[in-house]
């Protein structure tokens, strides 16, 4: 069951980030970006990280996608012209995706058993919840990069709201 | 039953709880808009829908045929699949939410819960979320449009449900604090001690809580007084000017679903759930699960037809500035209060 899930979810995600680079409509590409973003929260769920699918979907599917759309619809952004693209990007590319995924293969593969393993489906009984237990890690031993990081987004806030006033 | 095996008897009554719940929801969404016209007529001093069977009872059964009946219009310049992908979008997250609420107490029948088609350890979560990806519906219906007044509408629509949604999930925080959980079920067991007192309303002093959600809500559901996206007055009909025949009809029915999953987590998270006073709580819970919903849907209806619409600015500035603070207090002071007791 959860490696049917797996497989259905992680063929999803593959299809829809194709299609968000091969769109033209920026729509069309911003919608495929909600298909990956719904697929990653669902294989997340089923490897048993249910709080992290919820706000997946919650946070970027729900609110960081739609302002997406918003923005788009808002400037009636047209279809895009296809350009021959840069050529930095032909020569670096490839390789340099497969040179981050190999590297990224290797690290996790190497501290396998640092990093500890789970199963696929392992924690999808309703009788575990590791809601206490993130939140337990957020506040203790995470706090200080979690407040950091929620300093650096009031930050980001602030700068939006300097650059959006006209009046200054 | 016993030549079925644990997986297959699993699958068979999901898949019949999920049907059955299709059709009450389905049903329940027909009546209330009988129940809102009917409501509202008298409230203005006119009968409402009289002369479809007594009472105007067939009204719904009427309308279904007629909407169903009628020529599916596909105006030129739309954006064909999302003009015909939003409808769905809007119809299947109302409508999905609904599965993860609790109907009656836990009544397990090999294994089974009778009265839920699911009972998900971050349940509120799942209806928050489902809501969120809600909002595709109305805005992806506006912009493939193609239409001034769809995509007005639409835009309104997208802002003030994303302004909104932090209010009402911040509004929600406190009940999840009391319960220490996010399953529905355990926040409805959490309210079942001393009977009416320990309903979150009342003896769990989240009554600010509740005001905040209520209002968020019907901000959310684009009901009045936050009907801006559909103010008849200045936008046609707003985000679903272009559409026709049954395209219409599940607009029209995902607004009322949404209602329904509004009353329903109401009642779940600050009333209760079936839960009620001691001797009244024998009789039929799903009953007063039903009665507590009736009674929101009937408080949605009053308010529409008591207050007038906002005004654009006063809108935003009321969830920004003042529902928004309030819940963020609320927080705190439930969260004092719960660590001062232990």
């Amino acid at each position: 069951m959860q490696t049917a899930l797996f497989i259905i979810f992680g063929l999803a995600a593959i299809a829809g980030a194709l299609n968000l680079l091969f769109q033209r409509h920026p729509i069309n590409s911003a919608l495929s970006l909600v298909v990956v973003m719904m697929s990653l929260a669902v294989l997340y769920w089923t490897l048993g990280a249910e709080f992290l699918a919820a706000a997946q979907v919650i946070v970027y599917a729900g609110a960081v996608m739609v302002l997406f759309v918003f923005v788009v619809m808002l400037l009636n952004a047209g279809e895009e012209e296809r350009t021959s693209g840069s050529r930095i990007a032909y020569i670096a590319g490839i390789p340099g995706a497969a040179a981050i995924f190999a590297l990224l293969c290797f690290v996790f593969l190497k501290n396998k058993v640092a990093l500890g393993n789970t199963q696929l489906g392992g924690d999808l009984s309703n009788i575990v919840s590791n809601i206490t237990d993130i939140s337990h890690t957020l506040f203790t031993s995470l706090l200080l990069p979690f407040e950091a990081t929620s300093i650096l987004i009031l930050i980001a806030i602030l700068g939006a709201v300097v650059l959006a006033r006209k009046e200054l | 039953m016993t030549h079925l095996n644990t997986f297959e008897i699993f699958l068979l009554l999901t898949v019949l709880k999920i049907v059955v719940v299709l059709v009450i929801t389905l049903t329940a969404v027909a009546y209330t808009v009988l129940l809102e016209r009917k409501v509202l007529g008298r409230m203005q001093n006119r009968w409402g829908p009289s002369r479809v069977g007594p009472f105007g009872l067939l009204q719904p059964l009427a309308d279904g045929i007629k909407l169903f009946l009628k020529e599916d219009m596909m105006p030129l310049a739309v954006e064909r699949p999302l003009f015909v992908l939003a409808p769905i979008i809007a119809l299947g997250c109302a409508l999905i939410s609904i599965a993860v609420v609790p109907f009656g107490q836990q009544t397990l029948y090999h294994g089974v819960d009778l009265f839920q088609i699911s009972d998900i350890n971050i349940g509120l979560l799942v209806i928050l979320g489902v809501t969120s990806i809600g909002v595709y519906g109305i805005a992806l219906s506006g912009w493939s449009s193609n239409n001034k007044y769809s995509l007005f509408g639409s835009l309104r629509a997208t802002a003030q449900v994303i302004s909104y949604e932090l209010a009402l999930g911040l509004s929600l925080v406190g009940v999840v604090l009391r319960a220490g959980s996010l399953s529905l079920r355990d926040i409805v067991n959490s309210q079942s001690h001393h009977g009416m007192l320990s309903w979150n309303f009342f003896g769990g002093f989240q009554i600010v809580g509740f005001f905040i959600y209520l209002m968020a809500a019907y901000a959310e559901t684009n009901r009045s007084p936050f009907d801006l996206p559909e103010a008849e007055s200045e936008l046609v009909a707003g985000y679903h000017t272009e559409y026709s025949s049954m395209k219409f009809a599940m607009f029209f029915m995902a607004e009322y679903a949404n209602m329904i999953t509004v009353a329903c987590v109401a009642t779940l998270l600050f009333f209760g759930g079936v839960f009620a006073h001691g001797i009244i709580h024998a009789v039929l819970p799903i009953f007063w699960f039903v009665f507590k919903i009736l009674m929101f849907l009937l408080l949605y209806i009053w308010v529409r037809a008591t207050l007038p619409r906002f005004r654009y600015d006063q809108l935003m500035s009321f969830g920004w500035k003042f529902l928004l603070p309030v819940a963020m207090v609320n927080i705190l002071a439930t969260a004092l209060v719960l660590a001062f007791r232990g």
